[in-house]
């Protein structure tokens, strides 16, 4: 058995799951000023009649990490940047303590100019008489040569208990979002930390003596002992939960949109082949760009509580939310308010619903029954519409091959995957505005913990090799070794594959779920005069986010 | 980061397409501008919008071009991507949706002249053309200052323009005496037709910043304000680069970007540029970021000295000299254009045309028509070692019905026992025919 747990802002599900059976699940308000007390009260109302000794696995979702960022309740972090010659470092400043040194590294990996150990001297001192704990330290090209990241953080290790180094976070190319990834890792790594082990400690006096696993962003695993290195892999795990809840569901054979359709907000992501897309150069949250892996998801403020009203004659719906629906005594009409009142849903006050209907109608010309129509369409081309523009952006991507360009395979989803609040009531006038198959999944409303629950471990490496320099790179494994000048790439690609696994089973993956793929091959020839002087290969390399095999045989 | 003004971006690096796998434009030349791109996060600035390339039709091409046999046989995919990431940011433009944009492709195309029987100077079409013509086609923008910056002179896209008078090119290059192709002399003035559209700046070997910048304020920006183009392009070849293998300049990437600054083409399209290590990842990121409206000043190339790369007085001089020679042949034209015509209808010219990349000559004999009621008619009798003649009529944008009739009655006389291939591109009717042997 496995247990899924979610702790949102507003609800904390758990779900227990015995092969593709749901046995137990609740639903419940979350206390945030009480928080470990409600997560451990949900865990025990969920697990009570159960033997703990047949729970395997333990995985939780929480947005604590999301909600500090974006309500910017972050500690101080200093933040040491060797950017040397491109673009102003003063762009990409976050906070007070952002510091730009001397040093510089460039596109090979080559050192162009030293560090001084004796700025980083200064700018100890500096820091740690602000009050700061934390610091990260992030070099542009890092990723091609962490040694200068590595000499700062050295110098500054024991005078800071938390440093983190910007080659470890992502071994993509982009130094303005390895620094704010960076940055956000050393500001929440901490406050996780203390949450997952409070959630270990709660499930220990359940008697469930496993390790706890955490889910993140890419819809994957990693074990919690890790977490504080990755912490910020977490953020957005929210969306991510969902659309693997979703994916027990998806047909394999064709592209589906996955709709999570909350009170305020409905989160949309796209599946192609029962796989979901991830966002090509990391997530933003809250005003910063990272490099955090995450899954393509899109969000549009159009949900079951949006504010529904007349703005010159036309019927607006959302953003806003104005607070719950008229039938469940909220102050403006919402779509659930017309879905009350067509009788497409229970539950509330029908006649108030009515009645916020028939105001609107009054000021449209229209009857109560045309006018919650009208709405419940409406709220339904809000949704369409923002799918059209997710797979369009999709569609829109860059590419970098005459390959690519004349084999750019347009998605071109006909399906509907619907989870979340209104998602029954809704099925039926999506799927005729679309004209695509819809399912809603049994245990929709708890679809976050399931998808916790089901997800395998996932990670990535990419390998830079340089053949006539003779190293290869691999940075976030801080792998830097010597390469035969004769390699090949087949080589590279099996030292990215066996790097890939090592690191994914220290992340807690099984034998069974190492669903490895090749993402990026690149080999240049590199010319310097008339002749051959080296090869450049690029390899990058993940396990494909999915379902644990646990998972997928039972649902088999 | 905010970028002051929006910029479009096409980034087609094309990392499976080269001439051979160790020339000059091959799979790696956009590499380490990729890294370096990425890697300063330009794709995320605020204001600045990556555009996916497209493919550019036959039509797109006809408009511009003769080619032999046809378009199939002389036109790789990689060429249609080429041209067609221009027309991306083209579109992006007129629309609205940005206000200058950088098409960062490959191959280049500033070689490649009206009619192709090949590739010349790694360029098989001339994509900056073949966007200025859907410029036109598309949104009737009529004219259009190319200015290009690239080492060796623009000769493709002065042929293709040498007869529009709506159409100013104007051509910075290093001395036709020590580079190729061999031309772009100041004397180079355009056709009849339009003599004074086309302008010429031969520059000497070891010309830095400081002499480009000088030909800017004295020739290209007051030539520009007085020729008063609707649309600025750059043709923005790399390769006056200080690093760069096949050439003998001094420019740096501070350069690059203080001329795009002072120049702010609407639209610049990437040419030449060969110290793919030393100087593309620099240089790129100066011109998008002068484009973009933001702060260059600290992007220099790791080894950048600019003592070491200053000009010598002497190639003041020389500089300011040709520029003197410039302003004093602009005086003449009037003058010049009598003597050039000297009452006759029709002027020809004959000329020998070296395809290096594919080695072989062809010959041409060019007759253009007197008019003054449009830019007039251009036909062009062209035989290539290759093996191939053809006989390519041309008629204008605006062009009158005197020499669309003349045209229409050349192409239909024209025999294909005589010429392999008889073509009529008239720009009036938009129609491109075909007559073969």
């Amino acid at each position: 058995m496995i247990l899924g747990l979610d702790v949102g802002g507003t609800h904390t599900d758990v779900v227990v799951i015995d092969g593709d059976q749901v046995v137990g699940k609740t639903k419940m308000l979350t206390d945030e000023d009480n928080l470990i007390e409600s997560v451990c009260f949900s865990i025990l109302e969920c697990t009570g009649d159960l033997d703990p000794q047949d729970i395997q696995r333990v995985v939780v979702s929480t947005t604590l990490a999301t909600n500090a960022i974006v309500q910017k309740r972050m500690p101080p972090v200093g933040i040491v940047v060797v950017s040397g010659p491109g673009m102003n470092p003063d762009e990409y400043r976050i906070g007070e303590h952002y510091y730009p040194v001397t040093g510089a590294v460039d596109h090979r990996g080559m050192v162009i100019q030293a560090i001084d150990p004796q700025e980083i001297d200064i700018l100890r001192t500096r820091l740690k008489n602000a009050g700061v704990e934390r610091v990260a330290v992030v070099g542009k090209f890092s990723t091609r040569n962490p040694a200068q990241e590595q000499e700062i953080a050295h110098l500054l290790a024991d005078a800071f208990p938390t440093v983190v180094m910007g080659h470890s976070v992502s071994g993509q190319l982009n130094f303005p979002r390895r620094i704010a990834t960076a940055y956000l890792n050393a500001a929440v790594a901490p406050m996780s930390g203390e949450f997952y082990r409070a959630v270990q400690t709660c499930m220990e006096r359940r008697g469930l003596m496993i390790q706890l696993e955490i889910l993140k962003a890419d819809g994957g695993t990693m074990a919690q002992e890790r977490s504080l290195q990755y912490a910020v892999e977490t953020i957005l795990s929210g969306p991510a939960a969902s659309i693997m809840g979703a994916l027990p569901h998806a047909d394999p054979h064709r592209e589906e949109i996955v709709l999570d359709i909350g009170g305020t907000t409905t989160d949309m992501a796209v599946l192609v082949g029962g796989v979901p897309l991830l966002e090509p150069r990391g997530i933003s949250i809250g005003g910063y760009k990272t490099l955090v892996r995450a899954l393509r998801t899109c969000s549009i403020g159009v949900g079951g509580d949006s504010w529904v009203r007349l703005e010159k004659d036309r019927l607006e719906i959302g953003p806003e939310r104005k607070g719950r629906a008229v039938a469940y005594g909220g102050p403006e009409p919402t779509p659930t308010d017309a879905l009350i009142t067509l009788g497409a849903a229970t539950g509330g006050h029908r006649q108030r619903a009515a009645e916020a209907m028939r105001r609107l109608g009054y000021q449209l010309k229209t009857g109560v029954e045309e006018t919650a129509a009208m709405v419940v369409e409406k709220t339904c081309s809000l949704i369409m519409e923002g799918v059209g523009r997710m797979v369009d952006s999709i569609n829109q991507q860059p590419v970098y091959t005459i390959h690519e360009l004349l084999e750019g395979r347009q998605i071109s989803p006909e399906g509907l995957i619907i989870i979340g609040g209104p998602a029954e009531e809704l099925a039926l006038p999506l799927q005729s505005m679309s004209g695509w198959s819809v399912k809603v999944p049994p245990h929709h409303e708890v679809a976050n913990a399931i998808g916790a629950a089901i997800a395998r471990t996932t990670c990535e490496v990419t390998v830079v090799a340089d053949t006539e320099k003779g190293y290869v790179c691999v940075p976030e494994e801080d792998y830097v070794a010597s390469i035969d000048r004769q390699a090949s790439t087949q080589e590279v690609i099996d030292l990215a594959f066996g790097l890939l696994k090592s690191k994914a089973f220290r992340l807690g993956a099984d034998e069974d779920d190492l669903e490895m793929e090749l993402l990026e091959v690149q080999e240049f020839n590199m010319v310097r005069g008339f002749s051959t002087v080296g090869k450049n290969i690029r390899v990058r390399t993940q396990i494909k986010p999915g379902l644990i095999s646990h998972y997928r045989e039972a649902a088999a | 980061m905010n970028a002051s003004r929006r910029t479009g971006l096409v980034f087609f690096p094309a990392f499976d397409w080269a001439i051979s796998p160790d020339h000059p434009e091959r799979e790696e030349r956009l590499l380490y501008t990729q890294d370096q791109v990425f890697e300063e996060g330009i794709m995320d600035i605020e204001g600045l919008t990556e555009l996916k390339p497209r493919l550019a039709s036959p039509d797109d091409v006809q408009r511009v071009h003769f080619c032999v046999p046809d378009i199939e046989h002389s036109v790789t995919e990689s060429h249609l991507i080429s041209a067609g990431g221009c027309l991306v940011v083209a579109d992006a433009l007129m629309k609205g949706e940005v206000d200058c944009g950088f098409a960062l492709v490959r191959p280049p195309g500033h070689h490649a002249m009206k009619v192709v029987h090949g590739s010349r100077g790694f360029c098989t079409i001339n994509v900056e053309a073949v966007m200025v013509e859907y410029l036109r086609h598309q949104y009737g923008v009529d004219r259009i200052a190319i200015v290009d910056t690239d080492c060796h002179h623009g000769d493709g896209t002065q042929d293709i323009y040498w007869h529009d008078p709506n159409t100013l090119f104007i051509s910075l290059h290093q001395d036709g005496r020590t580079l190729y192709p061999g031309s772009g002399f100041p004397e180079e003035m355009g056709g009849p037709n339009a003599l004074g559209t086309t302008v010429n700046v031969p520059l000497p070997p070891g010309t830095s910043a400081e002499g480009f910048l000088y030909v800017l304020e004295r020739i290209v920006l007051p030539v520009i304000e007085e020729f008063e183009p609707e649309l600025i392009v750059n043709s923005a070849g790399q390769d006056n680069h200080y690093s760069d293998p096949i050439t003998n300049m001094n420019f740096s990437a501070q350069g690059y970007a203080a001329l795009t600054e002072r120049l702010q083409p609407h639209i610049a399209v990437l040419e030449g540029g060969y110290s793919i290590e030393g100087a593309l990842p620099y240089v790129n990121v100066g011109i998008i970021l002068a484009l973009a409206g933001m702060d260059y000043s600290r992007v220099r190339e790791p080894d950048y000295d600019p003592d070491r790369i200053k000009q010598s007085e002497m190639v003041t001089a020389a500089i300011r000299q040709t520029c003197d020679q410039i302003l004093e042949l602009r005086k003449s034209l009037p003058a010049k254009r009598e003597k050039y015509v000297k009452g006759s209808q029709y002027v020809e010219r004959t000329r020998k045309i070296f395809y290096d990349t594919d080695g072989f000559f062809e010959g041409q004999k060019e007759t253009v028509r007197i008019c003054q009621e449009c830019a007039g008619l251009v036909s062009i009798d062209s035989w290539a070692d290759s093996g191939r003649r053809i006989l390519a009529v041309h008629v204008p944008r605006g062009g009158c019905e005197v020499c669309r009739a003349t045209a229409n009655r050349w192409f239909d006389n024209a025999s294909t026992r005589r010429f392999d291939l008889v073509c009529l591109q008239d720009r009036v009717a938009g129609t491109y025919q075909v007559k073969r042997a």
